[in-house]
Order: structure tokens, then sequence, then C-alpha cells
């Protein structure tokens, strides 16, 4: 992910404490490679194959709701030293959304780095509080008779919401639905869309 | 570490302000302090967040989901409409009734 330059004052005190937990045996080399590549390797391409996949898998979904991180794991993520992941079912009657108004907990595992919009005092202000406005500004329109739940995570789960599969895609493969799906609608601020799905 | 709550369980955030007296990584937002809620389930136990990142001993706490209104909680918004919560359990009392 391309970003500023890190301050070399920044970059000089990580380096010494990065040598010091070394000193003292609490990280090895290998454990900061695996942990950086994990990093780099998370993107929200991960949580759109979870999701494509409860769609059209009804085992799979249960497991999904049920255990967050054991599914995960079969998808091959393993969450040895992250949160445990919660996932969040969208009806037709209810609609998740997450934020984080303490921070920035997100589940980066898998959807990656948190977007700069969730982290924006503005975002996790107004989230809690005006849901329905934050959502209009996203285009986002939740019918009156589908109540909103937001769900602020404040603690040690991370959240990952379940979307409502949209209405035509009825014989589509998991691959394609996947293509529906972004950070956006898989943290809760926007819906899958059929206008946005590449072709099958 | 069983715990004290079963989903259902009406409950309210303590509206302490243990923050003025120590320092504590809190994770219990301000907004919820002093709400009544409904405990949706049990989530497990973790070390206390709040003695861990001080590097203080950090005894594992029962950790909750509980669900509150918005709308007594804002004095606006659609009726419900619910925010959700993690909140541990040294944080909640039972209601009465």
């Amino acid at each position: 992910m391309a970003a500023r330059e890190p301050a070399p004052e920044h970059v000089a005190l990580l380096e010494k404490l990065i040598g010091a937990l070394k000193t003292r045996g609490i990280l090895t080399e290998e454990q900061l490679a695996a942990k950086k590549a994990a990093t780099e390797k998370a993107s929200p391409e991960t949580g759109a194959r979870m999701v494509a996949r409860a769609w059209t898998d009804p085992a799979f979904r249960q497991r999904l709701i049920t255990d967050g991180t054991a599914a995960a794991e079969e998808f091959g993520i393993s969450l040895a030293g992250n949160p445990p992941l919660g996932v969040l079912e969208d009806t037709a009657e209810l609609h998740h959304l997450v934020v984080c108004t303490l921070c920035s907990c997100y589940p980066r595992v898998v959807l990656g780095f948190p977007p700069h919009w969730y982290k924006s005092a503005a975002y996790r202000a107004r989230a809690v509080r005006d849901p329905r406005g934050v959502l209009a500004e996203w285009g986002t329109m939740i019918p009156a008779g589908t109540q909103i739940r937001v769900v602020d995570s404040t603690a040690d789960y991370r959240w990952m919401v379940l979307p409502v599969r949209p209405e035509g895609t009825e014989g589509w493969s998991e691959e394609r639905l996947a293509t529906l799906l972004g950070a956006e609608e898989l943290v809760g601020v926007a819906l899958p869309k059929l206008a946005q799905a590449k072709a099958a | 570490m069983s715990p004290r709550y079963a989903a259902g369980s009406k409950v309210v955030v303590k509206n302490n302000r243990p923050e003025t007296l120590m320092r504590l990584h809190l994770r219990t937002p301000h907004y919820v302090r002093g709400r009544q809620g409904t405990v949706l389930r049990a989530l497990g136990s973790f070390p206390n967040p709040e003695d861990l990142a001080f590097n203080r001993p950090a005894p594992e706490k029962m950790l909750y989901h509980v669900l509150f209104e918005q709308q007594p909680v804002w004095n606006e918004g659609e009726a419900g409409d619910t925010l959700l919560v993690e909140l541990f359990e040294h944080w909640l009392e039972p209601v009465e009734g």
C-alpha cells in the first residue's frame, strides 16, 4: 500500500524496539517476516471469497456465523496471534454497520488495511449517532422497515458483515459473486450492487 | 470461567470514570455508561485490556455483546435501530425486574 515515507526518527525508534525485543528473545526475524507477509497479503478479496462461499454453501454459512475464526482458517487464513473474527448476518429486517469509536479496530486478516475513512474521527463519531445519515451519504438507502444495528468494535473481537445476497444473482459462480464485495460492503457502509459486478 | 449474565439479561453499564483515577486502557465508550442494555451473548473471556496495555497483571474477564436502543442514548434516531457493543463483565450490573 502506498504511504508517506516514515520520519527517520520513527524508523530509528522502531529499529531500537525490534533490537530490544530480539535481544530478550521475544521476537525473531522469522516471526517478523511472517507477520509482515501475512499483513501485506491480506485484502478484502479474502472476506469477499468467504461471503461468496456462504451465499452458495449453507453449511459453510452456518460455520461462518457460528465461528468466523474457524471459517477463516478453512480459507488458509491463520488467526494465530490475532483477535477472533465474528461475522454479523444481515437479513431483510436487519442491517449491520461496523465502526470502532475508540480507535480503528478492523478485521485486517480478512479485509487488509482499514481505509482512511474508517479511521477518520468523523466516521467514528457519526456512525454510532446517525447511522442512517452516514449511510445516505454513501448512497446506501436502508428501507424504514429494516433495522440498523451499529456494531462498535470496542474490545477483543473483529467484526465482518455477511450481507444479503442480491436478487438477480441466481446461478452465479462463487468467483463472480465475490466481485460484488469489497471493504465497503463487508463493513456495511454499502450494499452489494449488481452494477459493480464483473462479467462472468 | 462461566458468564454471570445469560443471553437476554437486562444490564446497566456502570457510570464510572476510572480514567480520572489511574491510567488504564478503557474499552467502555462514554456513550453507554449509565445506560441500560440487553445481553445478546457472552463472547468468551479475555485478559482485561485496562491492565494488559500497561503491563500490569491482567486476569481474564468475561466479555459480552450488549445491545442498546439508539434513541435513549442519543435522543434521536429511528425507533428499532440499535447499538451493539463489546463490554466486560466488571462494567455491568444486573437490572432488577
